[in-house]
């Protein structure tokens, strides 16, 4: 784990485009100070051995189950389509996507 | 009517079937409650016409002897769990309008029971935060005042349902708990709250924050109404890939009171610095009443305890971003315009998601991005695994934990919403159960010096809901709690 890295403004903006979320270029800076005292806080996992552990995925020790390939749902577009902000028919309608 | 509103979920049981009141009666009665609490900021959409339709259709039960196990008895729900017809939005932005035309399970459970809906209820944002502030509805108002009259959190996410038990608006309410959501507010509010172990009841339809952690429960007013809302709401359900197929036992059938020979660990490590002498007093006072009641306190380790909460921050934001990702104005909620499609991706995330949401997506896009995928995510969860095994050998020597529910009582709004670090600090004893899966319950056991509701945890084995509950009656019982809120909200 890198050592207290300081995340700047070219970082924030990096991962703001990564997560698709507009930031106005004025509030990059606060954002990334807020990150990095996070970031200061979770980096004490370094003192952490965990040489031969393995990751833990599930809270459970549990197989995930398999079922019959089946279709078990479905056929009722417009409940599906009901909370949709734009529509076209049957379809969820997106902007112009190919010139 | 308005004692209607003040007794437990077990005693209105009784009430109903006994035909000392209907349950119209009681609907009415909270009903008329909620209208007059808007300045506790509760509920974010009161259903008084769904309640008193339900109600109905419950008298009829109960007149005809058809009763079901929850018949009549009116509930509030956490705005997380997705309700046909209602809206249901998570108290985001990003979801204004989005009514889904499906329930979830735990919901469709306690209405099959005949449980009654009185309205969903306020949460942090996503379920991020420790103090229902981050909600688009604005925050909830403890009905407990402290020194001055300043007004306190209701201690968060779940705040809205902490709030709505404890000031009689509901008589006991669903809640969801990933690192800790439902046992703070219950213990910042006097009210006792459950988590049950990961994969007890279904998540399925229940807003997604982090999947692997995100566990539904409720807020109620004695342990017996935990027991009966957990009865309904536990089970295998297909629709959820985590959901586990075991036995659910009866739940009320385990209160029996007998813990003689019981083994409660105390874990040394939750003894931290700078912890109010009244909580560390109460703490040991927990431990005579189990004693005084044949239990054998032990002493045990749990040496990973500091490294939960850092290991959380990396975990929950983690998959909060992947969960979260949905959210792009294509098919439900609010759309931005943009320039293009991906512009109209970034506005519309923008515009929907409040200051924590953003800074925990933000958080869990680094950590699992390339080149710190590694160094990060990974390695917290090889910490969890660490965690997760303190408790397996913990088991070893005894058979339930008790610790402080949270390191402090309800503080002031406005307080901590500047400093995350402080807010996040809010769950230090409650998130390591949830990184080990395990089931733990807020007892209310006390007051500080100015009052306030103070809750002691305990946390049991995996899937032993039946003996935690045990336990917790008998902590209830030895505590007596009875302090309640002035009624300062009514005019």
């Amino acid at each position: 784990m890198s050592e207290d890295k300081k995340v700047d403004t070219d970082l924030v903006r990096r991962i703001a485009g990564l997560a698709r979320i507009a930031v106005a270029e004025e509030k990059l800076p606060q954002l990334a100070a807020e990150i990095s005292v996070i970031l200061g806080f979770i980096e004490q996992l370094s003192e952490v051995d965990v040489e031969g552990v393995a990751p833990l995925t599930s809270a459970v020790d549990m197989d995930l189950r398999q079922r019959t390939d089946e279709v078990t749902d479905g056929g009722y577009p417009q409940d599906i389509l009901a909370n949709a902000p734009t529509r076209d028919e049957d379809y969820f309608a997106v902007p112009k996507v190919i010139e | 009517m308005s004692d209607l509103t003040k007794i437990s979920l077990s005693q209105a049981r009784d009430g109903l079937l006994a035909k000392d009141f209907s349950a119209k009666e009681l609907a009415a009665a909270h009903i008329k409650m909620i209208e007059a609490s808007g300045a506790l900021n509760a509920y974010v959409c009161a259903t008084p016409a769904i309640a008193l339709a339900q109600a109905e259709e419950s008298d009829k039960r109960l007149q005809t002897g058809d009763a079901r196990p929850l018949e009549g008895l009116p509930l509030g729900v956490k705005d997380l769990f997705c309700v046909k017809g209602v809206a249901s939005t998570a108290c985001s932005k990003i979801l204004e309008g989005f009514t889904p035309s499906y329930e979830s399970t735990c919901t469709a459970q306690l209405w099959n029971a005949g449980a009654v809906l009185l309205g969903k209820l306020n949460n942090d944002e996503f379920a991020m935060g420790s103090s229902n502030e981050t909600s688009v509805y604005g925050t909830v108002v403890n009905p407990y005042r402290g020194a001055g009259d300043v007004p306190l959190v209701a201690g968060g996410s779940s705040g809205g349902s902490s709030c709505a038990v404890a000031a009689n608006l509901a008589l006991a309410a669903t809640g969801t708990d990933t690192g800790g959501s439902i046992r703070q507010p219950a213990s910042f509010t006097g009210t006792l709250g459950l988590k049950p172990t990961y994969g007890r009841c279904s998540r399925w339809g229940i807003i997604a924050f982090a999947s692997s952690l995100d566990q539904a429960g409720v807020i109620t007013r004695s342990v017996r109404d935990a027991a009966m809302m957990l009865q309904q709401m536990a089970g295998f359900d297909s629709k959820d890939s985590t959901s586990c197929d075991i036995a659910v036992p009866d739940y009320e059938a385990a209160l029996t009171g007998d813990i003689k020979g019981l083994r409660v660990g105390i874990p040394k490590e939750y003894r931290v610095d700078n912890m109010p002498s009244e909580i560390e007093k109460l703490w040991q006072q927990g431990e005579q009443w189990l004693r005084d009641a044949g239990a054998e306190p032990v002493e045990v380790s749990l040496p990973h305890t500091k490294y939960a909460l850092p290991a959380y921050y990396i975990i929950a934001p983690a998959e909060a971003s992947s969960n979260l990702a949905r959210y792009d104005g294509v098919r439900y909620g609010i759309r931005a315009e943009g320039k293009n499609i991906d512009d109209m991706y970034a506005q519309t995330r923008a515009a929907g998601f409040g200051d924590e949401v953003v800074r925990r997506i933000m958080i869990g896009t680094y950590v699992l991005s390339a080149g710190y995928y590694d160094a990060y995510y990974l390695k917290a969860l090889k910490v969890r695994r660490l965690i997760a095994q303190d408790f397996t050998k913990a088991y070893e020597k005894c058979d339930v934990l008790l610790t402080p529910t949270a390191p402090s009582s309800a503080f002031a709004i406005g307080d901590k919403i500047d400093d995350p670090l402080a807010m996040y600090s809010n769950d230090i004893f409650t998130v390591p159960t949830n990184m080990a899966g395990l089931p733990a319950v807020s007892v209310p056991s006390g007051v500080d010096g100015h009052g306030l509701p103070l809750g002691l945890q305990l946390i049991g084995q995996a899937f032993k809901e039946d003996e935690l509950l045990r336990v917790a009656s008998v902590l209830e019982t030895a505590a007596d709690f009875s302090h309640k809120p002035q009624q300062w909200w009514v005019s």
